[in-house]
């Protein structure tokens, strides 16, 4: 037997195989260390995604209310159905289930979740009734899911349509009030921190992080029953004289405060698909200018009695009915030969009104104009309003002055007109007009002499009486004070041959006027365009009712026909 | 010794009954968030019903709809200058 040799030292591989054991076991250690340690937070942190979510809990945007409480504009809480086209089996039972719910077409509804099966969010449709949500959400499909949203409402439709505005699908103001007060009426959405499943579904609340800020309510200067009463008899006459466009405005001229703001065309703030063309929905009251015409020659005359050059019963000759000024001719419809400062209104003579403005000092024809609110913005704080134009008299021709008279060579909107007759009626007062109930009157500046308006207003009564040009104006029981306007529309170049701005401005009761209104209406083609046949009616009717609607007792009891003695017998 | 002993059990009961206090806690908390959650959804239904309310009663009661209501059924109108009596109180 030869004997083996005897390896009686296995040192070596046990030392080996000893450390192959540690290193092993030092690289599991290691391992275990830096995910226990170093990237702790970033695991833990992903593994908090795929199941806590913060979510916003959306947000009550504020009514908008008029000067009474009436409702304008109102969020309601609808539901919108979105799917995450990840999770949801499109099988065609799952997709014709689907689709009945939504009233989506099923080919429509497969098309749709085709294209965008790479995404998790998928709006299927907005706006849904809650009642129709929830029978979406019974039919227990995986990824469908639905989002609580608010949807604007204008209970007044049309009649309020400019003024206030409308929203964006997402309830932001686009236009009107809506954008002008957006801050005030947004509401902040809260915060909430939950507990999601893989599907989606919250299964519990971890914490507020934020509570829900509703938005607050606006309350407006408006009235919704004199608004529409203006809304109503505005779109009659421009429909009945098949006018291009049109605008009224009812301000209360010791408050500043706008009664009611109506404009034609309108539409529908309900139907978003209206919404699409910006010339029906712009505000033209405020953003569209014109030259006012005759129903500037007010201020004109106020400027002859402030120039201290005239007095109620100057004479100013005005035959034989037109003259020239740098060689433009300059003319009335008749020859009313020595006339006095009432007659000029009462008859609107152009010839007359630039005589006065030919004699009194540049400056102080522009500085009247300038202090009533021409030329300036009139600080509403209405989106895309228009500061007017008037230049600086320093830049001045002899036939601007003469034009500016009679309401030429210069623009201004609706409501600056409506703010200047403001001024006439409180007693010389300038307020910045307001959309806001209670809000204006702080900025009251004394910018004519109280006589001055006076006496303004009292020539002004002329133009209703049955001798004016704006008769049809006139409110039974009422003294009322106003002017007429027939303006040539602007043109490249000149002035269009045959087409005419038709408006009435004035007050009532003349002696201690409770409103303003202004009536404008562009282009009527119907054959009539004079502002005391166009414009005045609506003057009348909108005046007549609300004065009714403001219990505002009659000045004028002599005008009123004698009731019928059975009428007056007690019941 | 004996002190050890006692101090131990002491804790241990103690360990015990806030073992049992978070059971209950834990449960006080489903319960109350059930709660929550049938609220929030009764105060959304309100909600909902509110604003479908305050909707209706707008839509009712705009001025052109009580003027058609009361010209067309009613066969109302505004009484003209010559119907209307004016009383001046001195």
């Amino acid at each position: 037997m030869t004997a083996r040799p005897v390896i009686d030292d296995y040192a070596g591989r046990r030392r080996l195989v000893l450390g192959l054991f540690l290193l092993g076991m030092a690289v599991l250690v290691g391992r275990a260390v830096e995910l226990q340690v170093f990237e702790h937070d970033f695991l833990r942190r992903m593994g908090d995604a795929r199941q806590t979510r913060t979510i916003a809990i959306p947000a009550h945007r504020g009514r908008i209310l008029d000067r009474n409480g009436e409702l304008l504009a109102v969020s309601t809480p609808v539901d919108s159905i979105w799917v995450n086209p990840q999770l949801f089996p499109a099988t065609p039972d799952n997709l014709a289930a689907l689709g009945q719910a939504l009233g989506i077409a099923t080919a429509d509804l497969r098309e749709r979740l085709a294209r965008h099966a790479d995404k998790e969010f998928l709006y299927l449709r907005r706006h849904l009734n809650p009642d129709v949500a929830r029978q979406v959400l019974a039919l227990g499909l995986p990824g469908v899911n639905a989002q609580r949203e608010y949807r604007r409402y204008y209970p007044m439709g049309e009649v309020f349509s400019h003024v206030v505005g409308f929203n964006d699908i997402d309830d932001h103001g686009q236009a009107g009030l809506e954008k002008a007060f957006d801050d005030w009426l947004t509401g902040r959405p809260g915060l909430k921190r939950v507990l999601r499943d893989r599907r989606g579904h919250i299964i519990d609340d971890l914490a507020l992080l934020r509570p829900a800020q509703p938005g607050k309510d606006l309350r407006l200067s408006l009235d919704a029953r004199i608004q529409y009463v203006a809304y109503r008899e505005l779109s009659r006459a421009v429909r009945r004289h098949r006018a291009k466009s049109g605008s009224i405005v009812v301000l209360d001229p010791h408050s500043g405060e706008i009664l009611a703001m109506a404009n034609q065309p309108g539409f529908n703030p309900n139907n978003r698909r209206e919404l699409g063309d910006p010339a029906r929905y712009r505000n033209r009251a405020v953003t569209d200018l014109f030259e006012p015409g005759s129903t500037a020659k007010p201020f004109t005359i106020a400027a002859a009695l402030e120039s201290g050059r005239f007095r109620p019963d100057s004479l100013v000759d005005t035959a034989p009915g037109h003259y020239r000024v740098s060689g433009f001719p300059i003319r009335d419809k008749h020859n009313l030969g020595k006339i006095d400062l009432a007659t000029i209104i009462a008859k609107s003579s152009n010839v007359g009104a630039s005589k006065l403005a030919m004699s009194i000092e540049p400056e102080q024809l522009w500085s009247v104009f300038h202090r009533v609110g021409f030329g300036q913005n009139t600080g509403s704080g209405f989106p895309g309003e228009a500061g007017g134009v008037l230049r600086d008299f320093s830049r001045w021709y002899p036939l601007d002055r003469a034009t500016l008279s009679f309401g030429y060579g210069f623009a201004v909107t609706a409501l600056q007109l409506a703010e200047a007759y403001g001024v006439l009626a409180d007693d010389g007062r300038y307020r910045p007009p307001t959309f806001l109930k209670g809000q204006g009157s702080d900025a009251v500046e004394q910018v004519l002499r109280p006589r001055t308006a006076r006496l303004v207003r009292r020539m002004m009564r002329g133009v209703v009486s049955p001798q004016g040009t704006g008769y049809r104006a006139a409110v039974p029981g009422y003294a009322v004070a106003g002017k007429t306007g027939t303006a040539k529309v602007a043109v490249r170049g000149g002035y269009a041959r045959d087409r005419y701005i038709a408006a009435f401005a004035g007050m009532a009761p003349a002696d201690d006027p409770r409103l303003v209104v202004v009536v404008v209406i562009h282009e009527p083609g119907a054959g009539q365009f004079y502002g005391g046949q166009v414009a005045a009616p609506v003057f009348s009717r909108v005046m007549a009712e609300a004065l009714n609607i403001l219990n505002v007792p009659p000045d004028d009891l002599d005008s009123v026909p004698a009731a019928d003695s059975a009428m007056g017998d007690p019941v | 010794m004996s002190w050890r002993l006692t101090g131990v059990l002491a804790l241990g009961l103690a360990v015990l009954a806030s073992a049992f206090a978070i059971v209950a806690s834990q449960h006080e908390n489903r319960r109350l968030f059930q709660q929550l959650v049938q609220l929030e959804r009764q105060r959304d239904a309100l909600d909902i019903e509110w604003g479908r309310l305050q909707l209706e009663q707008a839509a009712l009661s705009t001025p052109g709809e009580v003027e058609l209501r009361a010209r067309r059924q009613l066969s109302m109108k505004t009484p003209g200058p010559g119907e209307t009596v004016m009383v001046v109180v001195p």
